[in-house]
């Protein structure tokens, strides 16, 4: 794309006009024939500052920036969001992914290793990165009910336990939302720190997505330490866990470093992001279970089956044994002095 | 039964406060929850307006829509009132509140909130009427009294208007007439759907 000058010109102008936004308002003293100032005429109409800017905001002793503004119709747009969008595409999403699940377990059913196992044992997760992973995990669905709660509580519980049960036990899960998302910053931080290197793109990955990802049983797909499936879900939990933290933390200290607009943004995305967040974790808990055989394992014992591993993740199989050969006789020719 | 609105007539308001002193006197309100407030818009430039601002007990409250509790409930009168009981300090009501009008006492750490505190219209709470425990949750209730809201009763100019939203209407529409201009009524369009046609 070029910028010509009449392109810089038309930016500088729509930025002069956003600076002098503020000063807008004012409007300048009208003097009657005698010269006399018109009250009539200068007069401040509210429909006409509310047509110059979102909010009407003024002067007040009360020393807060909340206080200072008079109006925000956005209340009622926000509302409309929290009450009718959110509700919607919550909904769908959530629902949509479960169901079109529910149709893959009837249509493709589980995938089986196709070899059988063999009962030989390769280490796949450390202790330490499954910990991390659990840690991620059990915060995210803590998070994620307790935030449900917040969206969709008052619809679902609300009838079935009665407004003083509900009351409570939301309570309770707003100050679980709140202390619990420490636990899943950190967790994120350290999967992110663990696994970033082998999520990076590599030509593996292209190979992978034709062969059908391991979904056609007559193609191998080839695939290194996490498949191209396994590392989008990896960056979509990045970015999202990103954005959810940055959003939430805005949420938690409210007013700190921004004003009632971007509350109202911050609450938008932080909704948004995590039904979508909750939707794609629902797919990726399927296939870790149900899903899959044999892929549990990894994170429940940190080991997998050798033809599982074979199947899914050839490459990195050839990386852990070949390593494992160099430990076997680096150990060896210590263990054993040479005569 | 009528249906109570306030009604803010912007060209008289003196910002002489007094609506907002007699609101935190009448209910004890705690410091820092400003049930009412003044903002003056313009201040010392031409066309200077204060405007006395406060629960407008919307039509379609936006804040009872929001509350994740649904611990709102309005009144015949159209007075919007909610339960502290049942409130868990969320904070949202505040995001949907066109006027800013939901108070939090802070409690504990961050920006934690305790059970949000409002204009009540000088109707109380859930609480059976003119008790104790009403008065110590919402404050007086002198709509049970047969009385109108305390902030409107003393405004020295009658800027503040409070009661049926239909002759206050007319009120205004009168002084517009007789003095030939107006501001509007501030904040109508909005919590109320309609505006006064002058
Ligand atoms: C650092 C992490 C997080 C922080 C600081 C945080 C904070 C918050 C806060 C303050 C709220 C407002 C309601 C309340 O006070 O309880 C909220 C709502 C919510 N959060 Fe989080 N959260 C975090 C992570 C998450 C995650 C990972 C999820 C999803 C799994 C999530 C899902 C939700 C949902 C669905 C809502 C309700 C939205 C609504 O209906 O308005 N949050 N969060
Ligand atoms: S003014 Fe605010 S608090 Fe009062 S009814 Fe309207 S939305 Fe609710
Ligand atoms: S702060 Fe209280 S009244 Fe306001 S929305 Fe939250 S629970 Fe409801």
């Amino acid at each position: 794309m070029t910028t010509s000058p009449s392109h810089i010109r038309s930016i500088i102008f729509a930025l002069a006009i956003l600076i002098a936004m503020p000063a807008m308002p004012v409007l300048a003293q009208q003097l009657g024939p005698d010269g006399a100032p018109n009250p009539t005429a200068s007069v401040v109409p509210e429909q006409k500052l509310l047509q110059q800017s979102p909010r009407i905001e003024g002067r007040i002793d009360i020393p807060s920036e909340r206080a200072r503004v008079l109006m925000q119709p956005a209340g009622r747009q926000w509302d409309h969001f929290h009450e009718i969008t959110l509700h919607w595409v919550g909904a769908i999403v959530i629902l949509g992914m479960i169901a079109l699940l529910g149709a893959a377990y009837l249509i493709i059913g589980r995938l089986r290793i196709s070899k059988g196992r063999c009962g030989h044992k390769v280490l796949r997760f450390s202790s330490f990165e499954r910990f991390s992973h659990w840690l991620t995990a059990a915060s995210f669905v803590v998070l994620g009910l307790t935030g449900l709660n917040i969206t969709f509580g008052k619809i679902v519980l609300l009838p079935i336990f009665g407004p003083e049960a509900f009351s409570s036990m939301s309570e309770a899960a707003k100050y679980v939302h709140n202390y619990v998302s420490a636990a899943f910053v950190i967790g994120l931080v350290l999967i992110v720190a663990l696994w970033i290197k082998d999520n990076l793109p590599r030509k593996a990955d292209i190979d992978w997505i034709k062969q059908g990802g391991g979904f056609i049983k007559s193609k191998h797909a080839p695939s290194g330490r996490f498949n191209a499936g396994e590392k989008l879900v990896f960056w979509f939990a990045l970015g999202a866990g990103a954005a959810v933290i940055i959003s939430g933390c805005l949420l938690i200290f409210p007013f700190y470093v921004t004003d009632i607009a971007g509350m109202q943004i911050a609450q938008v995305v932080h909704a948004v992001i995590a039904v979508l967040f909750i939707a794609v974790i629902i797919a990726h808990i399927y296939i870790g279970t149900l899903g899959m055989e044999g892929a549990f394992e990894a994170m429940a014992t940190g080991e997998v089956d050798l033809n599982w591993a074979k199947e899914h993740h050839d490459l990195w199989l050839e990386e852990q044994l070949a390593k494992e050969r160099l430990a076997a006789r680096s150990g060896q020719s210590s263990a054993v002095p040479a005569e | 039964m009528a249906r109570v609105k306030f009604l803010c007539d912007a060209d008289r308001c003196i910002e002489c406060n007094a609506c907002v002193t007699a609101c935190k006197n009448e209910h004890e309100v705690p410091w820092g929850i400003n049930r009412r407030r003044v903002v003056t818009i313009n201040d010392g430039k031409p066309g200077e307006r204060s405007v006395s601002m406060a629960c407008m007990h919307c039509t379609d409250a936006p804040c009872a829509a929001v509350c994740p509790v649904s611990c709102f409930y309005t009144t015949a009168d159209g007075v919007v009132l909610h339960s502290k009981d049942l409130c868990i300090g969320c904070g949202y009501c505040f995001y949907a509140c066109p006027f800013g009008a939901p108070q939090y006492p802070k409690v504990g750490n961050f920006g934690s909130r305790g059970k949000m505190d409002k204009c009540t219209y000088c109707a109380g709470g859930p609480e059976a009427d003119s008790t104790p425990a009403e008065y110590a949750k919402y404050g007086a209730n002198r709509l049970a009294q047969g009385k109108l809201p305390i902030c409107a009763e003393m405004c020295s100019t009658k800027s503040l208007l409070a009661g049926d939203g239909a002759i206050i209407a007319e009120i205004y529409k009168e002084r517009v007439m007789k003095r030939g201009y107006g501001s509007g009524a501030w904040g109508w369009t909005t919590a109320y759907h309609e505006g006064i046609a002058v």
